[in-house]
This record gives structure tokens, C-alpha cells and sequence, in this order.
């Protein structure tokens, strides 16, 4: 009889994981119904001012949109190569000392708060690019993408790692067997063999950097702003939602609901991107034996 | 003679392999040395506020005056609330998924949940935050509130590391147990979970970790940014270290900027602090276990 009831308290527990799902989808679904009684779709979408604080209010995403793909792209061109070849140099270059010396030292990087690297980007990134960039402003996407790069790089190195690691050991020596250098081995052997683990790092690792907020928020800015030019102030989606947050935006007015609209667009992006990733990483994989 | 060599293609491969060398080295050189200047960076300012009367003050609108106390006691309490609530819940939920309900539909369907929860980004559980505990429950900008969105938000974290510690108890040992007669309640509680305590331990340390230093769920759910005194009950307003930071750094002024460092340094020391006990953990762990 105990041992019924602890199995199902057990059970309970298991099942929060459910309930937080479903109620991040009705709590989010339930006000974003109620945003787009108001506001349609098609200006939502297409719109190319985002003022919902200001008269008359527009709802275009687009800018908060474009802001937040300069981030994902910028930090995306930074870490994705730069973690592959850390990745690559870890699993086939480094020795074993070296390996348990860096890898530790990429967790520390990888722990360090979010809200630190805004604070790193604003007073050290920015002034030191303002120097050689005189057009850059204060607040800017070029520093505020360039951290979130570092940020997601140590996790970019890690997944990456163990998917060269799980490379076996046969397909290497096979390719050193017919006189291959370590490089022809890496990018003619290795690389192509784990490229299911590669890509859904990859992947990961960019909705991490669609989804970051306290960096973006602390140095890109608050200004929807659709441009092109890093240089420039923009803000994030995520950025917009604190900004609202740290406000005394009312319970049930049009404001207050925008962060559950923009709250749903994020979500259903970064839950795409990850089921994406999860399906990559279990569709493509080259089995060996 | 030059352009022979570089012609032969013997020489071209071996030179493209150094180059090769030579580029990763590097990249991986520099993204350590970004860890060094960032922390270098962050010494350099906030090192000459750092005293005891920075631990002991209150916020103030004058730097020289202004401290972290309220801050730091919201961090500690926030801590402490989101380990009960989290641990015991994480735990549980891993114990059932490994030990009673390996296979079903019902627990792949758990896992797909909690796979794409780990996922989702942290400022979206402020909304939900904001919205069920806040709002819903009438929980208003509390530190309970707080505690419950923080706790949701490393769930995943913690359900997932003891699982994986759990796996690796060997199937023996709970056999050894059923053999001489225990329930499997008794097996669970007596053999599976001491072994794999380690594991589990290293995993609610990197998810305190997280706890600590995440700020967006905290300002969505309303933490306060200006915090004259010290939360005393569960349904207190409060403020914590990353918000008090994130505060600072978003003033104009150069002084505050250097009070934010000051900041991140009280941050970095106390995640330092969580992570040495995960290391030492691991290590311990590492020596003592014999299958």
C-alpha cells in the first residue's frame, strides 16, 4: 500500500514538466487571442513600426523581428566557426592536458551570468569599438551580438565536441592509413561523419542567442528599429519585453498584452529551432558498429 | 624556388595543415583570453568599491554611500526557497522516470516535455511567472513568486542530471537489494540514491548556479529595482543580486558602472563558491566509487 502511494506522488512530480508546458501555452495563448482580437494578423506581421507605448500605437513586429535576427546572425557568424574549430582542435589536436586545462575554463565562461556580459559589452566592448568605429553608437547590436557570440561559443565547443568524440576511432586511423594529414582528416573524415551532432549544436546554440535577453537588453538598446546596420541602436524582442516589464504597464490593456504576442512569437521560434535540432540530431546520425 | 615549393603539392598540404594548426590554436587561445579580460575588466572597476560596508548598505542614489544588502539577503532567501521547492520535486521526478516508468509512452512523453522546457528561453518563464504565480495566484511581486518561476525554470536541469546519475547506478545493486527482500521503495531509497548522490548533488549545484545569476524571470515577475530594506516572510517584496546589478549598469553615470562591477564580483565569488563544491564533488566522487 506504501509503496502504491509513494509511486504515485512520484508520478505527480514527473508530471510538473507537463503542466509547465501547458501553462506556458495557455498563458501565453489566452492573452495573445485577446491581442489579436484588436490588432490583425496582417499589420502584426507586416508592419514596419513597432509603437505600442506611444500615439497613435502601431504593432508591426518587423523591426523587433530584424533587431533580434542581427543578434542571432551576428553572434551566429562568430561562434559557429570559431566553436567548431575550438571543437576540432580539442578532439584532434590538443593532448589530454591540454584538453583538461580549456574545458573547465569554457564551463566558467559558460556559467558566467548573462547580465555580466551586458555589463561587459556596455563599459569595455562598445568603447574600445567606438574607437575604431566613430559612426557606432552607444547602444549598439555590433557589441551587444558579439558577446552573445561568446556567450553561446563554449556551448557551440561542448556539443560540438562530443559529437567529434563519438566519431570512432577506425574511420581516423582509415583516413591516416592512406597518408591524410590531421586537417585532411578533420574536414575530410571527422567533420562529415558527426555532422547530424554539428548542426543540431548549431542549431542550439542560435535559439539560445534568439531567446537571450539581459545582454541584448543592457547594450543593443530600445529602439525598434528596422535596419540592417549593426552600428546602430535597435531592440530585441526579448529586450522589448523588459522594457514593458520595468514599467507601470497596467494589467489588461493593449501594453500588457503585446509582451504575451511577442512572448508567443518567441516561444514557438525557439521551440521550433529546438525540436528541430533534437530531430537532426536523431534522423541524420550515422550509426556505427 | 619559392613558388616551386609552395607548386608541389606534397608542401601545399603539409603547409595547409600548420596553417590550420596555427588558426585553431589561436581561436582557442583567444576565446580563453576574452574569460581573462572580461574578468580582468570587471577587477579593475569594481575593485575599489568592494569593502564591508558595501556588503552592509543599503541602495542609495549617492555611489559612494550606495551597498548591496538588500540584494544579497533577497539572493539568499530566493536561494534557499528555490532548493526546497526544486530539489525534492526534481528529484522525485527523476527517481519515477528511471526507476518506476522507464519505457512507456507516458514517460517518453515526459521526457519530449522536459527535452524542449530545458529549451525554452528563461524570460519566457517570467512571463508565466508573471502571469500564474503574480497574477493568478495573487502571489503579487513577492518573493515566493519569485521562488516558484525561478524553481520552474531549473527543473529541467535538475530532472535531467539525476537522471543521468541514476542511469549509471548498475542494475546489480538494486538486484543485490531485491534479492535480500526490500521494496523497491526501500531499494530506491537505501542503495540507488546514495550511489548516485554525487551526480545528483553536481547537477542542483549547476542549477543553483543558474538560479543565482539569472535576472530576466526576476524582472518580468517584478523583482524591485530600488530596495531599502530586507525581505523578512515569503510574501515580501524583494530584489536580488543580478537585478540590483543589471540596475546599476543601466544608470548613465560612471560611477554606478562601477558599483555594477562591484556587483559581478559578489556574484562571481559566490558562483566560483557553488561550482568549487561541484568540482570537489565530482572528484570525491570519482575517488570513492568502486564497481
Amino acid at each position: 500500500m506504501k509503496e502504491r502511494w509513494i509511486r504515485w506522488i512520484l508520478a505527480l512530480s514527473a508530471l510538473i514538466a507537463v503542466v509547465t508546458t501547458l501553462s506556458i501555452i495557455v498563458v501565453l495563448g489566452e492573452e495573445t487571442l485577446t491581442f489579436f482580437r484588436q490588432v490583425s494578423l496582417w499589420e502584426f506581421f507586416t508592419g514596419t513600426r513597432w509603437e505600442p507605448l506611444l500615439e497613435p500605437k502601431s504593432f508591426g513586429i518587423l523591426p523587433l523581428l530584424s533587431g533580434t535576427l542581427l543578434i542571432v546572425v551576428g553572434s551566429g557568424l562568430l561562434s559557429l566557426p570559431v566553436g567548431l574549430i575550438t571543437a576540432l582542435y580539442l578532439s584532434e589536436y590538443a593532448s589530454e592536458r591540454f584538453r583538461n586545462v580549456v574545458k573547465p575554463l569554457l564551463e566558467i565562461l559558460a556559467g558566467i551570468p548573462t547580465v555580466v556580459y551586458g555589463y561587459f559589452a556596455l563599459t569595455f566592448v562598445t568603447p574600445l569599438l567606438r574607437q575604431i568605429l566613430p559612426s557606432m553608437q552607444v547602444f549598439n547590436a555590433f557589441s551587444a551580438a558579439l558577446v552573445v557570440g561568446i556567450m553561446i561559443l563554449p556551448m557551440v565547443v561542448s556539443l560540438c565536441d562530443d559529437a567529434l568524440r563519438a566519431v570512432p576511432r577506425s574511420l581516423r586511423e582509415g583516413g591516416y592509413a592512406l597518408g591524410a594529414t590531421t586537417f585532411e582528416v578533420s574536414h575530410g573524415v571527422v567533420v562529415p561523419s558527426a555532422l547530424s551532432g554539428i548542426m543540431a549544436s548549431f542549431v542550439l546554440a542560435l535559439s539560445r542567442a534568439f531567446g537571450e535577453t539581459m545582454a541584448v537588453t543592457l547594450a543593443a538598446g530600445a529602439t525598434p528599429n528596422l535596419t540592417w546596420n549593426p552600428l546602430e541602436s535597435i531592440q530585441t524582442m526579448t529586450a522589448y519585453i523588459v522594457q514593458v516589464s520595468l514599467g507601470d504597464t497596467p494589467a489588461g490593456g493593449i501594453e500588457y498584452q503585446t509582451i504575451f504576442a511577442v512572448g508567443t512569437v518567441l516561444f514557438v521560434v525557439t521551440l521550433f529551432m529546438n525540436i528541430l535540432a533534437h530531430q537532426v540530431m536523431h534522423k541524420f546520425r550515422e550509426e556505427y558498429e | 624556388m619559392n613558388n616551386h615549393r609552395w607548386n608541389n603539392p606534397r608542401n601545399a598540404r603539409v603547409w595547409k595543415e600548420r596553417l590550420f594548426r596555427w588558426a585553431a590554436r589561436t581561436l582557442t587561445g583567444l576565446s580563453l583570453l576574452v574569460l581573462v579580460v572580461l574578468i580582468g575588466h570587471v577587477l579593475a572597476s569594481g575593485w575599489s568599491h568592494l569593502s564591508w560596508d558595501f556588503l552592509t548598505h543599503f541602495p542609495s542614489r549617492f555611489p559612494h554611500k550606495a551597498g548591496i544588502k538588500s540584494a544579497l539577503v533577497g539572493s539568499l532567501w530566493l536561494m534557499g526557497l528555490v532548493f526546497l521547492i526544486s530539489v525534492p520535486l526534481g528529484v522525485a521526478a527523476a527517481v519515477y522516470l528511471e526507476e518506476y516508468n522507464r519505457k512507456g509512452p507516458w514517460s517518453r512523453f515526459i521526457e519530449i516535455n522536459i527535452a524542449n522546457l530545458a529549451g525554452v528561453p528563461s524570460i519566457v518563464y517570467g512571463i508565466l511567472g508573471l502571469a500564474l504565480f503574480v497574477r493568478f495566484f495573487r502571489l503579487e511581486r513577492s518573493l515566493l513568486a519569485g521562488a516558484l518561476t525561478m524553481s520552474l525554470l531549473i527543473l529541467p536541469v535538475i530532472i535531467i542530471a539525476s537522471r543521468e546519475a541514476i542511469r549509471a547506478v548498475p542494475k546489480n545493486i538494486r538486484l543485490g537489494a531485491y534479492a535480500l527482500g526490500a521494496t523497491q521503495w526501500q531499494t530506491i531509497v537505501h542503495h540507488v540514491l546514495p550511489a548516485a548522490a554525487p551526480g545528483i548533488f553536481t547537477g542542483i549545484i549547476l542549477a543553483m548556479s543558474r538560479a543565482l545569476g539569472e535576472t530576466a524571470p526576476l524582472i518580468m515577475i517584478g523583482a524591485l529595482t530600488y530596495v531599502a530594506f530586507v525581505p523578512e516572510g515569503l510574501m515580501d517584496p524583494f530584489t536580488a543580486l543580478p537585478i540590483q546589478i543589471f540596475n546599476w549598469a543601466s544608470r548613465p553615470q560612471a560611477e554606478f558602472h562601477e558599483l555594477a562591477a562591484t556587483g559581478i564580483i559578489v556574484l562571481l565569488v559566490f558562483l566560483l563558491l557553488l561550482n568549487g563544491a561541484a568540482v570537489w564533488l565530482r572528484y570525491r566522487a570519482s575517488q570513492k566509487i568502486r564497481w
